[in-house]
C-alpha cells in the first residue's frame, strides 16, 4: 500500500528515503510471519514425535492430499469459499474495532435459510433467480440476527465480545431447532432439510468439482479490502476502530456506523453459509455445525486484515483443514490436530510480535 | 514541634530531586524540577491539573522514570525502578484513587505484597497496627470490609498500610478531593502527628486554603516547572491570608524574566459589528467524572478574542464541546451569523464554519496511526475533492497534504508517517491547519499551547492572532493567565461550570481575573 506522493517538490524529497525503508519493512514483515510458521510445525512436530506419530510423514500426507492430489487441491478450492465470506466479513469488523465472534451462528442460520427457500425458490422461478434470492434472505436474516449485539455496542456501550459469543450459541441451537422442526424433509429419516438437486446449485467451475462459490468468494474479499481501503466508507469505519473519540470529535456517527457494521459483518457470514449450501452441501442436516467461523478469526489475525494476505491465509487454513483430515486418518491422530497446529502457530506469532516489540524499544531507547 | 529543635543531620533531605525532567510524547510534563523533602515537614506540592505534579509523584513512587536529572535518596543518587523499589527505600504513596481491594478485608489488603510462599502473619500484623494506630490516635477496624468503609477511613487504612510497611516519606495524591469537610480536617491533623513522628510528607493538592493550613513547605508548580517555594521560616512568619495571596501570585502572577510575556496587543474591534457567536443560557447536565454547565452567555463580535480563564477542570472542555456539539445542552441558544445552530451535528456545525481545536491532541483530534496526509482531513471525509463518489482522490489528498505542510510549517519526515510520531508541535500545527482552512468563522481553541516548547507556544499563539486579524471570531480557553492577558480583548472567568464575571483586558486585568478564579468578587 505506499502512496504515490504529489509530484510537488517539497513532498518528493521528504519521501527520498521512503522506497528503501518500505522494502526492509516488508521484507521484516515476512520474516515476522513466515518465521513463526515454520517454528510452530516445529513444535507441532515435536508434539506428533511425543504422541508416536512420524511429523514428516503426517505434513507429507496434509500436502499430498490437501495440495497436490487433483482431488484434493479441488476440495481446498471448494472450501475456500464459504471461509473467504467469513474472512471478509470479520475484516470489516475487525478494521472497524468491533469484535463480531458470533460467525458461527450467523453463518448457520444464513445456511439454514438458505437450504430451506432455495429448493421451494427453484420450483416456483428461475433457477439463477432463486438462487439470488436465496442468498438475500439468508444474509438478511444473519443481519437480523446481530441487531441485538449491535444496538447494545451502539447505544449502551455492551460489548461486543460477549454479546456475539452469547448469541453464536443461540443462533446455533436455533438453526438446529429449525432444521429438526420447520423446515426438515418429511421424505427422509434423519432430520436434514430438502436436498437442493445438484444441477440447481451454484455452477462448478469448468470440468472441476471446485464450486464457482470461489470466484464470489475472492471477489467479495478484493471488494471488501478495496472498500475499506480506498473509499470514504472504509476510512470513516477505521476511524472508529482506531480511536472512537477521534471519530466523534470529527463528527462521525458513530451508532450508525457501529450498526452497519455488525450489519455487513453479519450479512457476509449469512452469504458464506448459504455460499456452502447453495454450491457444495446441497441441505443441512440436523446438529451440522463446520464451526468455520472461529477457524477463520486466526487466518484474519495472521493477514492483519489485509484482504489479499487474508486470502493466502484462508488457502492454507484449508490445505490444513482438508490434508488434517486425511492425515488425521491415516495416522491415527485426532481430527483436531489442525486446530492444535493453528493455535501453535498464533501463539509463536504473538510472542515473536512481542520480542520485536521489546527489541524496538530497547533499540530506541 | 521538634522540626524546631533537631540537628542539621536530621534535617538533610530524605529524598531530594535535582533538576528532573520528564517528557511524554509531544508534552514536557516536568522541566528540570529540584525539590527537597525533609523530615518532619508536609511538603505540600500546589499547582493545577497539568501542572506536572501526578508524573512528579510517578518518578517518586517508582511508576515512571526521569528522562534527565536525578533522585538523591539519602544524598544517594538512587534510580527508583519500581514501586516495589520505592517501598524497599521507604517512600509509601496514598494515591488519589483508591487503592485498596474492596472485597477484602482490611487486614487482608494490608497482608497483600507479602511472599507467596509465606503464611500471612496475622497476629504479628494486628500487634503492628495496634502499636501504630494507638500512636497515631486513630481506630482501624481489621476485620471490616473495605467496601464498608468510608472514604475517610479508606484513607486512613492506605496510611496505615504505608506506615506498616516502615515508610519514611508519605506521598499524600490530592487525597482530600474526596473527603468531607471533617474528614479533610481529620485528615490534617493525622498529617501533623505523623511529621511529629518525625515523618516526611508530601502532599500533593489544588486547594489554596489546604495547602496554607496543613503544610510547612510549600513548592508551587506550572505548567511542568516550579515556580515557586516557600520555606518553612518564611511560611510561620505569614499568616494565611498572607500565604495565600503569595501562592496566587506565584501560580497566577507575571514572572520578571517570563520570554513569553509579550506586551497586550492593541487591537481595533468594531464594537458596532454585528456578533459572529451568539451563546445564551446554555446549560449543560452534569456527568459522573465532569462538571455541569449552567446559564453560559457571552458575544463574539468579527475580529475579537473572548478569552475563558478558569482552574482546570471547572467546565472548560465541557463548554467547548457543547459548543462544538460534542456534547448535547440541556437548554440554552447557540447562533452563528445569527442563525441557531444548537439542534446541529457535529458536522453540519463545521459546515457552517464553526471550527473547534481540541485540547486532546492525540486522544481525540488526531488519529495516531493514521498518516499525517489524511489526519488533515478527519473532519472532511468523503467530501469533494478529496473523495470523489465516496472514492479516495490520493493525488488531490497529498497535493493538498504537501500545501497544508508548507503553509503550517509541519516538520515531518513524510506524509505517511503516522501523525503519533511527529512532536506536539508539529501535532498541533497539522490541527490549526484543519482547523483554519477555508469556511471557518468562528473558532475555539481550547489549551492551544498546552504542553508545547516556547517557539511552539509562540508560534501558535500568532496564528491565534492572525485568526481574529482575519476577521474571525476566536473563543480562546486558557488555563494559562498570562496567554490570555496577551492576547484577549475580553476575558470571562468559569468557575463550577458557570461564568462568574467578564473582564475588559485593561491595565487592572490581571487583579480582577485572579480574584474571580479563587472565588473572590473582582
Amino acid at each position: 500500500m505506499s502512496i504515490d506522493t504529489a509530484p510537488s517538490a517539497s513532498a518528493t524529497a521528504l519521501d527520498a528515503t521512503s522506497g528503501a525503508a518500505t522494502r526492509r519493512d516488508i521484507l521484516h514483515r515476512l520474516l515476522m510471519t513466515i518465521g513463526p510458521i515454520l517454528a510452530a510445525l516445529v513444535i507441532a512436530g515435536c508434539i506428533l514425535l511425543a504422541v508416536g506419530v512420524d511429523p514428516l510423514a503426517y505434513y507429507g500426507y496434509v500436502l499430498e492430499k490437501g495440495l497436490f492430489s487433483p482431488l484434493g487441491i479441488q476440495q481446498t478450492l471448494t472450501r475456500m469459499a464459504p471461509l473467504l465470506f467469513l474472512a471478509a466479513g470479520l475484516i470489516v469488523a475487525f478494521r472497524a474495532g468491533m469484535w463480531n465472534l458470533g460467525g458461527d451462528g450467523q453463518f448457520l442460520l444464513g445456511a439454514v435459510t438458505a437450504a430451506a427457500s432455495a429448493p421451494v425458490f427453484v420450483e416456483i422461478m428461475p433457477a439463477w433467480l432463486a438462487l439470488i434470492c436465496s442468498f438475500l434472505i439468508a444474509m438478511v436474516v444473519a443481519m437480523v440476527w446481530s441487531l441485538v449485539p449491535a444496538l447494545l455496542r451502539a447505544y449502551q456501550g455492551v460489548n461486543e465480545i460477549i454479546t456475539t459469543l452469547m448469541m453464536t450459541f443461540l443462533g446455533t441451537s436455533f438453526a438446529n431447532v429449525l432444521v429438526k422442526l420447520a423446515f426438515r424433509d418429511p421424505s427422509t429419516t434423519v432430520p436434514q432439510t430438502r436436498t437442493l438437486p445438484v444441477e440447481d446449485r451454484l455452477p462448478r467451475l469448468f470440468d472441476t468439482t471446485i464450486t464457482s462459490g470461489l470466484v464470489l468468494g475472492l471477489a467479495t474479499i478484493i471488494i471488501v479490502h478495496l472498500v475499506m481501503t480506498r473509499t470514504a466508507f472504509g476510512l470513516k469505519l477505521r476511524i472508529v476502530g482506531a480511536n472512537p473519540r477521534a471519530a466523534v470529535h470529527a463528527g462521525l456517527g458513530v451508532p450508525g456506523l457501529t450498526i452497519a457494521v455488525f450489519a455487513i459483518s453479519a450479512g457476509l457470514a449469512g452469504l458464506a453459509g448459504a455460499v456452502d449450501i447453495i454450491g457444495v452441501q446441497g441441505n443441512v442436516r440436523a446438529d451440522w455445525n463446520p464451526a468455520y467461523g472461529l477457524a477463520v478469526i486466526p487466518a484474519v489475525f495472521l493477514a492483519r486484515m489485509n484482504g489479499f494476505a487474508a486470502i493466502g491465509f484462508v488457502f492454507l487454513l484449508s490445505v490444513l483443514s482438508i490434508g488434517g483430515e486425511s492425515a488425521a486418518r491415516r495416522l491415527g491422530v485426532p481430527n483436531h490436530f489442525t486446530l492444535v497446529l493453528v493455535s501453535i502457530v498464533l501463539i509463536v506469532l504473538a510472542l515473536a510480535e512481542y520480542v520485536d516489540h521489546r527489541f524496538n524499544q530497547s533499540r530506541k531507547a | 514541634m521538634s522540626s524546631q529543635s533537631s540537628s542539621s543531620v536530621e534535617k538533610r533531605d530524605i529524598v531530594a530531586l535535582e533538576g528532573v525532567t520528564k517528557r511524554f510524547p509531544g508534552i514536557v510534563a516536568n522541566d528540570s524540577i529540584n525539590l527537597s523533602i525533609r523530615p518532619g515537614e508536609v511538603h505540600v506540592l500546589l499547582g493545577e491539573n497539568g501542572a506536572g505534579k501526578s508524573t512528579l509523584i510517578g518518578m517518586l513512587s517508582g511508576l515512571q522514570q526521569p528522562d534527565e536529572g536525578r533522585i538523591l535518596v539519602d544524598g544517594r543518587p538512587t534510580p527508583i525502578t519500581s514501586p516495589r523499589h520505592a517501598l524497599a527505600l521507604g517512600i509509601g504513596t496514598v494515591f488519589q484513587h483508591m487503592m485498596l481491594v474492596p472485597t477484602l478485608t482490611v487486614a487482608e489488603n494490608l497482608l497483600l505484597g507479602g511472599s507467596w510462599w509465606q503464611r500471612p502473619r496475622t497476629e504479628e500484623l494486628e500487634a503492628r497496627v495496634a502499636e501504630i494506630t494507638s500512636s497515631l490516635g486513630i481506630t482501624v477496624k481489621l476485620h471490616a470490609k473495605v467496601s464498608e468503609l468510608s472514604l475517610g477511613e479508606q484513607q486512613q487504612v492506605e496510611i496505615v498500610r504505608a506506615m506498616v510497611r516502615n515508610s519514611r516519606l508519605l506521598i499524600l495524591d490530592e487525597s482530600t478531593s474526596m473527603l468531607t469537610p471533617k474528614g479533610i480536617e481529620e485528615l490534617g491533623a493525622l498529617m501533623r502527628r505523623l511529621v511529629e513522628k518525625g515523618l516526611a510528607i508530601v502532599f500533593i493538592t489544588h486547594k489554596l486554603k489546604e495547602a496554607a493550613a496543613f503544610g510547612d513547605r510549600i513548592s508551587v508548580l506550572k505548567l511542568g516547572r516550579k515556580v515557586g517555594e516557600i520555606p518553612p521560616e518564611r511560611f510561620r512568619a505569614l499568616g494565611e491570608q498572607e500565604i495565600i495571596s503569595e501562592i496566587v501570585e506565584l501560580m497566577f502572577g507575571k514572572q520578571k524574566d517570563d520570554p513569553e510575556a509579550a506586551e497586550r496587543p492593541i487591537r481595533t474591534v468594531q464594537a458596532q459589528a454585528a456578533p459572529l457567536l451568539q451563546v445564551a443560557d446554555l446549560a449543560v447536565a452534569a456527568t459522573d467524572n465532569a462538571p455541569g454547565l449552567s446559564s453560559i452567555s457571552f458575544d463574539i463580535r468579527p475580529g475579537e478574542i473572548l478569552g475563558i480563564a478558569g482552574i482546570d477542570g471547572n467546565g472548560q472542555k465541557q463548554l467547548a464541546e457543547a459548543l462544538a456539539g460534542q456534547r448535547t445542552a440541556t437548554s440554552g441558544s447557540v447562533r452563528l451569523e445569527g442563525a441557531p445552530i444548537e439542534g446541529l451535528s457535529v458536522g453540519e456545525r463545521r459546515q457552517r464554519g464553526l471550527r473547534y481545536l481540541t485540547d486532546d491532541r492525540l486522544g481525540e483530534g488526531t488519529v495516531g496511526t493514521f498518516p499525517v496526509s489524511i489526519n488533515f482531513f478527519l473532519k472532511q471525509v468523503g467530501a469533494a475533492p478529496f473523495w470523489r463518489g465516496g472514492v479516495e482522490q490520493r493525488a488531490e489528498i497529498d497535493r493538498r497534504a504537501a500545501e497544508l505542510v508548507r503553509e503550517y510549517d509541519v516538520r515531518t519526515p513524510s506524509l505517511k508517517t503516522p501523525v503519533a510520531r511527529l512532536s506536539g508541535g508539529n501535532i498541533q500545527k497539522v490541527l490549526l491547519a484543519r482547523e483554519l482552512a477555508e469556511g471557518a468563522k468562528v473558532v475555539i481553541f481550547n489549551k492551544p499551547t498546552y504542553g508545547l516548547d516556547l517557539a511552539n507556544t509562540l508560534a501558535s499563539r500568532q496564528r491565534i492572532r492572525d485568526t481574529a486579524a482575519r476577521g474571525l471570531a476566536v473563543l480562546l480557553i486558557s488555563t494559562d493567565l498570562e496567554e490570555l492577558l496577551s492576547m484577549c480583548d475580553r476575558i470571562a472567568v468559569i468557575a463550577n461550570g458557570a461564568l462568574v464575571g467578564t473582564v475588559a483586558n485593561a491595565d487592572d486585568a490581571r487583579t480582577k481575573v485572579g480574584r474571580l478564579m479563587i472565588g473572590l468578587a473582582a
